[in-house]
């Protein structure tokens, strides 16, 4: 094998794929087809989806079938489209940011770059679960939750109330994800309820009682569930839809007291951007979230609670009515950016 | 001319770095510059560079020189070996690592997975340097009556630490932008730092400022690089050795000889492929269909290919010129190259956000974007090993060809650059597999649709279904084995000539 040959060859092959590329590329940049509603198989949608492709791939898929439109998904975290979104402005190519919490959509609207949707969609989800202005709508809970390491603790030895993790008990044995917007959502409830002074407090707390910090609630629940860490705050879901039957894991869940902070419930929820006014193939996309069949999906495909009709809870878990979930309004962005500051500064960010 | 425009379109993601870490206010920069946690941070960073960096710096040249200079059977093995751990991302060493071992987290663990997985960078260059060295110095030395250890050291080492330093200081560089493996061991470093400060809140100046803490650590690297290369770049290359024989030894030195490179290579290749083979079997829901596993190949190839290409394209001049001529203006786009190294993807890919949509909207999310993040990541990568292979192309053998009447473009593609040939593939394939494993500007940039296994990788992983992420984490080894036995044989070419 002589290295000129291989080479040559490597430079013909990067060259016919340099051609390949930048023609796919041209073809997939073309403007989505918005302002003239063509044939019906040109409809084409495009979404940027804060939710993970693999819980959400197979519903888009769903929907295109249903709809016969054809969507085009960017998948990323929440708060990196966000701000993606905020960098792009009004030449966003997107025309429905599906995110997977209040926060970023908030971030979002505060910009003014999502539409209001009509009162139809809006009034199907209780207030408490959705945004007060219209500009954007829930779409199912996630309750906040501790996994613990079942072979150290029962669930009785487990606190129902955050502030017991302060105990020197828990020194260094607790983990938790200060970047990840479920988290910041839980500190931002903290401080609507409890006061900002008691805020601050908890979460220097948590520092000074060696909090350990993970990357992502995928990580925490996976270090809990192979006995690296004790316990660790997330969300209920990470461990219903685990890739193992969750009842077999060893990391096992608590859910905080009912009307205390440990028990909040976020969203997720969909908004539609304000260069995609009037596009009927978003508005469809977002009826189909809160439709009876996209619900269904995200209660048996996510393990999520759904927000609207009168289906039951997903299997596993308490049923939400049971959860006593306190009511805050989580999709303040003057709140969050409180939140996130109040995080920096005590040096968990 | 091109040098200076090469470094303009360098520097565009700093600048765009220091307008948005100025955004809000000198005092609101200067005030997360210098509170504790960035203190913190860079203290970590500092101690994780300097332990990693000397970790691979005495690795590396044992590595080299063991394959280079002592006579083990199976010789077209060691480079092999040597090359081998360019395929597994750092991130995938410390996925595997951390799924065998749930426990390992920390420094430790991470700089003895950072050191096995970066040193490749080290004893590539320096395997080159030593197939060039003058041996004929160090054989004048051992007539001298100087014991071989002591001939080595003052007569073949000075020859090849230039090559050493040029590959630590990219490891030290990848070391300090490295976001996944510090993230999945649990180390906190200013990259991780800048990743939740982005990830976790709206306020982009703050992750800006922090990353220009990290440009301003790079630029301290690069500068003390400088320093320690010192002239020594242009060291006489005018007597290129052949030749020169591999030197035999003892039977029990050969074995520890051998024992000691299979086992560098196994701890960083084999074990964690193990480990993710093993991790594989407990994956009972979310695993990839074959149509997504197939196309997110092809696309890591096709893009580690195209990117590989067209940086060592524009990387040619400058590499030429700055081993040729070290005028100032050289040596500015040669060390700019460098520090955009050391920023972080995510940092580099939010600033093309910027830049594309201001300068050439219809170019935003195509595979031209994407591929221009590649080429400023990964600059220094091309830049170094064509420096160095074209600094050893003796300027006798183009005046020679000068002489017989062929023009300048006939010289430099018959002589120069088919001389320097092993460096410019070795310069190819580091862009190349550096690209197939980079993550966080490929998920911001890369067009609608377009996944490749890292992209792949990290949403199984997002999700918590590591043994569904394993297949792709082998899959993703497997790939950058090609690159890799790729520039295992123009070594080996280049070591027996």
């Amino acid at each position: 094998m002589t290295a000129p040959g291989r080479t040559a060859a490597f430079f013909a092959s990067a060259v016919a794929a340099a051609m390949l590329l930048t023609a796919c590329s041209t073809a997939s940049s073309e403007p989505a087809a918005t302002e003239t509603v063509a044939a019906d198989e040109d409809r084409t949608l495009v979404v940027y989806s804060g939710r993970d492709e693999e819980l959400v791939a197979p519903l888009i898929e769903q929907f295109e079938d249903a709809s016969g439109i054809d969507v085009e998904v960017r998948y990323a975290g929440s708060t990196e489209l966000a701000a993606q979104l905020l960098e792009e402005g009004s030449a966003t190519p997107a025309q429905v940011f599906l995110s997977q919490d209040s926060g970023a959509l908030g971030a979002v609207a505060a910009e003014g770059l999502l539409t209001t949707l009509p009162s139809e969609i809006t009034s199907l989800v209780p207030s408490k679960y959705t945004s007060r202005d219209d500009s954007w709508v829930g779409l199912t809970g996630r309750a906040r939750v501790i996994a613990y390491d079942s072979e150290k603790y029962t669930a009785d030895q487990i606190p129902g109330d955050v502030w017991q993790l302060l105990d020197p008990a828990w020194q260094g044995k607790v983990g938790i994800v200060p970047a990840n917007a479920s988290f910041q959502s839980f500190i931002t409830a903290m401080r609507v309820q409890e006061g900002e002074d008691r805020a601050r407090e908890w979460l220097e707390g948590m520092k000074a009682n060696g909090a350990q910090i993970f990357g992502r609630n995928g990580e925490l629940l996976e270090a809990v569930n192979a006995g690296a860490v004790d316990v660790g705050l997330i969300n209920h879901y990470y461990w219903a839809r685990s890739e193992q039957d969750p009842a077999t894991l060893r990391a096992q869940l608590k859910f905080g007291d009912p009307g205390s902070i440990g028990a909040l419930v976020n969203v997720t929820g969909a908004g539609i951007l304000a260069p995609a006014e009037g596009s009927s193939e978003a508005l469809e996309f977002v009826e189909y979230l809160v439709s009876n069949e996209g619900q269904t999906y995200f209660l048996e495909e996510t393990y999520e609670y759904p927000l609207i009709g009168d289906l039951e809870g997903p299997a596993g878990v308490p049923p939400l009515a049971d959860l006593g979930a306190p009511d805050v309004d989580l999709s303040q962005l003057s709140s969050l950016q409180n939140t996130v500051a109040m995080i920096t500064e005590v040096g968990l960010l | 001319m091109l040098a200076v425009v090469i470094a303009v379109i360098m520097l565009a993601p700093v600048a765009q770095l220091i307008v948005r870490a100025l955004g809000s206010g000198g005092r609101h920069a200067a005030a997360i510059l210098f509170r504790q946690r960035t203190l913190e941070l860079f203290g970590n960073t500092l101690l994780l560079a300097v332990l990693v960096s000397a970790a691979c710096l005495v690795l590396g040249v044992a590595i080299a020189v063991a394959t280079v200079r002592v006579r083990l059977p199976f010789r077209p093995l060691w480079p092999v070996l040597a090359c081998l751990p360019l395929a597994v991302p750092s991130f995938v060493g410390a996925f595997a690592w951390s799924s065998a071992l749930p426990q390992l987290h920390g420094l430790g663990p991470l700089v003895i997975v950072t050191v096995l997985t970066t040193v490749p960078l080290v004893t590539v260059p320096t395997i080159g340097a030593l197939a060039l060295a003058d041996h004929g110095l160090a054989d004048v030395a051992r007539t001298l009556g100087r014991s071989r250890s002591s001939a080595f050291f003052t007569v073949t080492l000075p020859q090849i630490l230039p090559a050493a330093v040029t590959g630590t200081l990219l490891v030290a560089l990848y070391t300090i932008s490295d976001f996944g493996s510090p993230a999945i061991l649990r180390y906190e470093t200013l990259t991780t730092g800048v990743y939740a400060l982005f990830s976790g809140g709206i306020d982009r100046s703050a992750s800006a400022v922090t990353s220009l803490a990290l440009v301003a650590f790079a630029l301290v690297l690069v500068l003390g690089e400088r320093r320690l290369r010192g002239d020594r770049a242009g060291a006489d290359p005018g007597s290129v050795q052949r030749g020169q024989t591999a030197r035999p030894l003892g039977t029990l030195s050969t074995l520890a000889c051998g024992a000691g490179l299979g086992l560098v290579a196994a701890l960083g290749v084999l074990a964690p492929l193990i480990a993710m083979t093993v991790r594989w079997l407990s994956s009972e829901r979310f695993g990839s269909t074959m149509e997504d596993l197939a196309a997110a190949t092809v696309t890591t190839l096709l893009l580690g290919a195209v990117a590989g290409t067209v940086t060592v394209v524009l990387a040619l001049p400058i590499g030429v010129l700055a081993a040729r001529y070290r005028s100032r203006l050289i040596a500015l786009a040669e060390s700019v190259s460098y520090l955009t190294h050391a920023i972080p993807g995510v940092v580099v890919a939010l600033a093309l956000v910027a830049l594309s949509l201001a300068l050439v909207p219809a170019a935003y999310q195509s595979a031209a974007a994407l591929i221009a993040a590649y080429v400023v990541l990964c600059f220094s990568l091309a830049i170094g090993a064509l420096r160095s292979a074209i600094a050893r192309v003796p300027p006798r053998l183009e005046e020679v060809s000068r002489t017989l009447g062929h023009g300048p473009f006939f010289t430099w593609w018959r002589v120069t650059a088919r001389t320097a040939l092993p460096g410019i593939v070795a310069g190819w394939v580091l862009v190349a597999t550096a690209v197939m494993k980079e993550l966080p500007a490929t998920l911001m940039l890369r067009p609608i649709g377009v996944d490749t296994l890292a992209t792949e990788l990290w949403s199984k992983t997002s999700i918590g279904a590591y043994g569904a992420a394993a297949p792709i984490g082998v899959l993703l080894v497997l790939v950058g084995l090609v690159p890799a036995m790729m520039l295992a044989a123009t070594l080996y070419e280049g070591a027996r000539r």
